[in-house]
């Protein structure tokens, strides 16, 4: 039987054709690095807010990178943009809504609460609940159910039993 | 020749896997010890081949033969001989081929030591992890390929993506998917399960171990991918709450849930059915990060292919198995009955609180990872969702559960005394508060989040010694008794109380880093000083250096601590002619207590340097963490409850057997 297997295995192993697929390219541009030292503001209480807000904004062309940690020039470019808004006066929020006037929601790494992302935001608290309310009804059901009379061993068992506590334990 | 053997054998073990699938669960079903016999020989097999198709790449890597279309596409001649070994896994066929080899591991391991399981259980784990072999290599022969040649062979290669040429590349995934596919096995103990209409204390036995291998080397994989970006992408920062890491990160909240609330049925017989689902789910989220990395959803330096054939293969690979283990799931989950009742003050109680807060957090990550993809899928706008997001929902997840850690391991099971366990636990209180007015008076700026948080940390710590002290009677009877006690204590005690500390370890060095890092940017002159968190560095220079296959820049800068010589780091900036991209190489100073880490930028070209200079209080604790969490794993492994295994039932002595 073994051997049979063994054969029709060696057998069957060519009828699974070897398949030519193009090859695939490689990889990301190079790096530079992030925040650079002309970029930085004079003013270190400037600086300090420009750097909370560019913690919440992505840069556009990363994987889920902030501006402030990308290498990206787009993330540069940014992050200019960030301290010219913020040296001209406007406030972290008027900062932020420029931004957003231009990029659009994507480019917040904290989404806005609207329609479109209620559920996200509303659901820690909601699976939470769930979670109590169906843990809560589990436990409440299992008390009942155990509370359930037992049921008697039948005669057979009882037998069994019986014969198992006469047994004599070896020594 | 040798690529076509390590084709041929890939082929082979396909349809050995094919017969590992079938075979043992027509067995079981015919209760035919021959057909369920097949199962060990056919694990055996399936190692065997799929070894010698790993050996046959790796062999192709070391002798750079470029005739290989992927050692062609992904390695060089001048490549150190670590990076073209670690390189076979750093691209998408190779890593597939990694991943077949470990789960065929895995089948080999159950074919091994499995001898204590029922024959008819250990007949359909198998034949379940044979099945997951079959649509693996399926996947590994019809669309990625490692074998396929290239015609004519290029001289040279076109050389491997930098940042992976570093020993992190050597050992994160291979621990990343010794866990992502080690909860292949607590998937196939929970279907052959299910198969079987059994689930009893002696089954969560059987799988914990398997359960405990996953979770302590996915625990490893992940910090040793978070400590590779750490020092490699030069600023500092170890998780990104990239959908990636996320990827990684969700099969190891599972896990944690499902090694919980298994304690729960190999003690009390309860919590079966959601044990099982756990089980699924953990194995479930191991394809998912599997698919996500595949699919060309995702773009990052751990997405190999972008290529939607091979993603569309992952995902109906990923919901045949899913999807057929949940449809077996809602069929025959409703038959397991639950024994132990409890109060909802009890060891038990916690364990399914630890559940509750670790299922939700699991939902913020999973919703927050696929969101934008899935709002983007049906044309509902972009929206990103990055760390803010999962700092604001995850983290007070978190909190609860770190809290309740300590009281719930101390819990009586059934009905517990919650007054009780807090009262014995007051120095743990105690020992908190003072780390909270200690944080509070050494940082000036009273961040009290912070505070509170380092509060946690030793909440954790002190919680899980005072658990140990109470187990051995510490200062309440004689020394010698308490080392006797602590010499029988079972080891999965000790695995408990290590892993629970080593979460207060973690969670200290996440806050320290993240709340009270020093940064320094600015351009250096030659000669010049910057003051660092009571350090001094002083810039000594750059020049040209040459490796193996780079040419780097080499800064060099004198740290010092009042003047007093401590070491001379050596930030690098190198460029890879042969990929076309450099990398920065962080020049990090490890203390017990703290990071100094200095990078070097580009020139001004007026002599001065950008550079990058942090200090990062306790960093070295979250690796510290992971690694004692790693270590309460193993030694939760070592107890002696899990090798013992079931008592084989004595066989009734018959005149025959008592002539022989």
């Amino acid at each position: 039987m073994k051997l049979f297997l063994f054969v029709a295995v060696l057998l069957a192993a060519p009828l699974v054709a070897p398949v030519i697929s193009p090859a695939i390219s490689p990889f990301a541009p190079p790096a530079a690095l992030a925040l650079q030292p002309d970029e930085i503001l004079k003013d270190p209480a400037l600086e300090a807010r420009a750097r909370e807000i560019s913690k919440e904004l992505r840069c556009l062309v990363c994987q889920n990178q902030s501006i402030d940690d990308s290498d990206a020039t787009l993330a540069r470019d940014l992050r200019i943009l960030v301290r010219d808004r913020l040296t001209a006066g406007d406030t972290d929020t008027e900062t932020v809504n420029f931004i957003v006037e231009r990029y659009g929601d994507f480019v917040l790494l904290r989404p806005p609460f609207k329609n479109s992302t209620l559920i996200l935001w509303i659901s820690p608290v909601v699976i939470f609940l769930i979670g109590i309310i169906g843990v809560t009804l589990w436990h409440r059901r299992r008390r009942v159910a155990v509370a359930a009379p037992v049921v008697p061993l039948t005669a057979d068992e009882r037998a069994r039993v019986d014969a198992l506590l006469a047994e004599k334990p070896e020594q | 020749m040798i690529a076509e053997i390590g084709h041929y054998a890939v082929v082979l073990a396909l349809m050995l896997s094919i017969v590992q699938g079938i075979l043992p669960l027509v067995g079981a079903y015919r209760n035919d010890a021959a057909l369920m016999g097949v199962a060990e020989p056919a694990a055996r097999g399936q190692f065997l081949f799929v070894f010698i198709a790993f050996f046959a790449l790796t062999y192709a890597y070391v002798v750079s033969d470029f005739s290989v279309a992927l050692v062609a596409h992904t390695s060089h001649t001048l490549k150190p001989m670590l990076y073209k070994i670690s390189g076979v896994w750093g691209n998408h066929e190779g890593s597939m081929l990694l991943w077949i080899l470990i789960l065929s591991l895995f089948g080999l391991m159950v074919a091994q030591f499995g001898r204590n399981l029922p024959g008819s259980l250990r007949a359909r784990v198998l034949a379940i992890q044979g099945l997951i072999g079959i649509g693996f290599l399926a996947f590994l022969l019809f669309t990625s390929n490692p074998f396929l040649r290239l015609d004519p062979a290029p001289v040279e290669g076109q050389g491997l993506n930098p940042l992976l040429q570093d020993p992190g590349l050597a050992f994160h995934p291979p621990f990343l998917y010794l866990g992502y596919v080690g909860f292949s096995m607590a998937f196939s103990f929970a279907v052959a399960a299910l198969i079987e209409g059994r689930v009893d204390p002696a089954w969560a036995r059987w799988v914990r171990p398997w359960t405990l291998v996953a979770w302590t080397t996915l625990t490893i994989g992940i910090a040793l991918g978070s400590w590779w970006a750490y020092y490699e992408l030069g600023w500092g920062g170890w998780w990104f709450w990239d959908p990636v890491e996320n990827a990684s990160f969700l099969p190891w909240l599972v896990g944690t849930a499902l090694l919980h609330s298994a304690l729960v049925v190999e003690r009390r017989d309860t919590l079966k059915s959601w044990t099982i689902l756990l089980a699924i789910i953990a194995f479930g989220m191991s394809l998912l990060g599997t698919f996500l990395v595949r699919s060309g959803l995702l773009t990052s330096v751990h997405t190999f292919a972008t290529d939607p054939e091979r993603g569309v293969f992952i995902l109906g690979l990923f919901i045949v198995v899913i999807g057929g283990a949940l449809v077996l799931y809602a069929i025959r989950a409703p038959m397991l009955k639950g024994g132990g009742l409890f109060a909802p003050v009890s060891r038990e109680g916690a364990l399914v609180l630890n559940n509750l807060l670790l299922a939700t957090a699991t939902a913020v990550v999973f919703l927050g990872t696929l969101y934008p993809l899935a709002l983007d899928a049906i044309g509902s706008g972009k929206v990103s969702v990055g760390a803010p997001f999962f700092n604001a929902t995850f983290v007070p997840l978190m909190v609860p559960l770190l809290i309740a850690c300590p009281i719930g391991a101390m819990m009586a099971w059934k009905r517990g005394d919650l007054p009780g366990v807090v009262g014995r636990l007051r120095v743990a209180v105690g020992l908190a508060g003072l780390v909270v007015l200690a944080t509070v008076m050494i940082d000036g700026n009273t961040d009290i989040v912070a505070a509170l948080a380092m509060g946690v940390a030793a909440w954790l710590v002190t919680g899980a010694a005072v658990d140990l002290a109470e187990r051995t009677g510490l200062f309440r009877i004689s020394f010698s008794e308490t080392l006797r006690r602590a010499a029988n204590l079972p080891r999965s005690a000790w695995g408990t109380a290590i892993a629970h500390s080593a979460l207060g370890i973690m969670v200290a060095g996440i806050t320290a880093s993240s709340s009270w890092q020093t940064e320094r940017i600015q351009i250096v002159r030659l000669g010049d000083t910057v003051e660092l968190a009571g350090y001094e560095v002083t810039f000594r220079g750059a020049s040209n250096v040459t490796g193996p296959n780079y040419t780097a820049l080499r800064g060099t800068f004198d740290l010092t601590a009042n003047g007093r010589k401590i070491t001379t780091l050596h930030p690098e900036k190198r460029d890879y002619p042969a990929e076309k991209s450099g990398t920065t190489e962080a020049a990090i100073h490890t203390t017990p207590i703290a990071d100094v880490y200095v990078v070097l930028g580009d020139s001004d070209g007026k002599g001065g340097w950008a550079a990058r200079m942090y200090h990062n209080p306790l960093v070295p604790w979250i690796w510290a963490g992971a690694i004692f969490m790693a270590i309460g794993g193993m030694v939760s492994l070592s107890d002696r409850r899990l090798r013992v295994g079931a008592p084989k039932r004595v066989a009734h002595k018959t005149p025959a057997a008592e002539a022989a």
